[in-house]
């Protein structure tokens, strides 16, 4: 199983809500993944400065790491929410900073990279997880979320979505993939490293090489359906919003409903009826083999 | 005429007071409100009561519905009136997959969309879909009618048994051994009385409908096909 969530808000005055909402649609989501949580928050952010989502094996070790960052970089300002920290970096900086964490800092896990995304995921009920992290407090434009129960790889932190695909972007999966391992294979020929033997790790990957090559994210999407073989609903976030993809067969659970001031996505209807409004939203299932993209 | 709010009822309470109930009961009228898309909502029942719902529902609502009329005033999830025995159910948006799948009679009607598998496996159902149905419906189907206003999507009918399937609008595409049918008197006198059944008498034209069926070549056998067993 698995349970997916997103939300993406057309009504600025609903900003302040984001967190508290996918809050609530994520914990109905719970019976299809009680395993571990995880959830990307669109907030604030500008070019000028690089956001990073950190993660480390206790909150101490990454208060540590966040005092050397900060003696190595100037600028740097740091928001702590318990194991994950979201580090602000001087555009200007952000690879020598990316380089100098694999080199300084290898007890750190970089989770995610870009301007506006902050990355945050663990094992353990997707309520508790929600509230280590204070998803409830957080604001922004949209947010995706995910519910784990494992079927492909084991329940560890690295198990848990989202999964970067790229600056400012990333993936959460419900399905299975079946030729995961041949995929990663071809993979790290191109250069990839891999962290677990999740497959929607390889999946993150196949669309951030896709894109690597040229193809915009749609079209990256798209090659997925010749090119990643299994059953799946695929979320994407993007710094402007998200998408949506079903494989052919669609045996994997989606729900839309959208309505004037947002748009929203669940495995299930349940998640969605947490929302403002919902009686009145359109409805719908998303087809099969179709990409789906709300952007701002 | 019982009302049961699910915000503050558990499922769970409403669902046993249902399978209690007796054959001639006389709280025949349910009224059922924030289902916020629960599972399993008002499935099992096996007495002659109507069950309205208003809002959607989750997944195999009304399933194994026997004898009872059930109606959801908004969408349904995976399976609706999966495995339905006799009986109405009556869905006034859209369903999810695999409505009706397996069901053995009664009738299912759906006024929006249907999504894949409509009718997956039906053996004796007669489903209507006032909107389309999605990829895979009606496979392998044994007894029954599909009935579909709008379109139909790829590989309607695959492997099919002796279901009848009549679609107004467009096929994307048969499945194995599917086939169009000739649309004889009989087939549209059998969809007027469906359509008066499912309370759309008047409401729509059944000459307007193709008929698909089995070519009956994959399930029986075939002698020159011998060499592959």
């Amino acid at each position: 199983m698995c349970g997916i969530v997103g939300l993406f808000l057309k009504d600025p005055a609903l900003e302040p809500e984001l967190g508290r909402l996918t809050a609530a649609m994520l914990a109905t989501m719970s019976d299809r993944g009680p395993d571990s949580a995880g959830f990307a928050v669109y907030g604030s952010g500008g070019s000028d400065t690089a956001k990073f989502t950190l993660r480390g094996k206790s909150a101490a070790l990454v208060a540590a790491a966040v005092e050397r960052i900060k003696a190595a970089f100037k600028g740097v300002t740091a928001i702590h929410h318990d194991t994950h920290v979201v580090v602000g970096i001087p555009a200007g900086e952000a690879d020598g900073f990316v380089a100098w964490l694999a080199e300084e800092a290898p007890e750190i896990d970089l989770v995610g990279r870009g301007h506006r995304m902050e990355l945050y995921k663990e094992v353990g009920a997707p309520a508790k997880v929600a509230e280590r992290f204070g998803l409830a407090a957080m604001g922004g434009t949209h947010a995706i979320g995910h519910t784990r129960m494992a079927t492909e790889s084991a329940v560890t932190t690295d198990g848990a979505h989202p999964y970067s695909t790229g600056t400012d972007q990333c993936l959460v999966h419900n399905g299975s993939l079946s030729n995961h391992n041949n995929l990663r294979r071809i993979l790290r020929r191109e250069g990839f490293d891999f962290e677990t033997e999740n497959d929607t790790e390889v999946a993150a990957a196949y669309l951030s090489w896709k894109m690597r090559e040229g193809m915009s994210l749609g079209e990256a999407l798209k090659g997925s359906l010749s090119d990643v073989d299994g059953f799946y609903t695929f979320v994407v976030g993007t710094e402007n919003g998200f998408g949506v993809l079903r494989d052919g067969i669609a045996c994997k659970p989606a729900v839309m409903a959208e309505t004037d001031r947002y748009v929203a996505f669940g495995s299930e209807y349940r998640a969605l009826a947490v929302l403002p409004d919902i009686g009145k939203a359109r409805v719908w299932e998303p087809e099969p083999s179709t990409v789906y993209f709300w952007e701002r | 005429m019982p009302e049961v709010d699910l915000a503050t009822t558990p499922l769970r309470e409403l669902n046993a007071a249902l399978h209690r109930l007796k054959p001639d009961t006389n709280e025949r009228h349910w009224v059922v409100d924030n289902p916020a898309g629960k599972h399993a909502v008002a499935a099992g029942l096996d007495a002659p009561v109507t069950v309205e719902i208003n809002g959607s529902v989750g997944y195999y609502c009304a399933g194994m519905n026997k004898l009872a009329t059930v109606v959801v005033h908004g969408s349904a999830g995976t399976g609706v009136a999966e495995n339905m025995m006799s009986g109405f159910v009556h869905v006034t948006g859209d369903a999810s997959q695999s409505a009706g799948a397996t069901g053995r009679g009664g009738l299912l009607r759906i006024d929006g969309n249907a999504a894949s598998r409509c009718g997956i496996s039906m053996k004796g159902i007669d489903i209507v879909v006032r909107g389309s149905v999605g990829h895979m419906s009606a496979f392998m189907a044994q007894a029954g009618s599909l009935v579909v206003f709008g379109d139909a999507g790829d590989a309607l009918g695959d492997s099919i048994y002796e279901a009848r399937l009549f679609v107004r609008g467009a096929v994307a595409s048969l499945g194995a051994d599917c086939i169009e049918k000739p649309m004889k008197d009989e087939h549209k006198a059998a969809l007027h009385a469906l359509f008066a059944q499912a309370g759309l008498d008047g409401s729509i034209d059944p000459s307007e409908f193709r008929r698909y069926g089995s070519a009956r070549k994959l399930y029986n056998f075939h002698v020159d096909h011998a060499g592959a067993y």
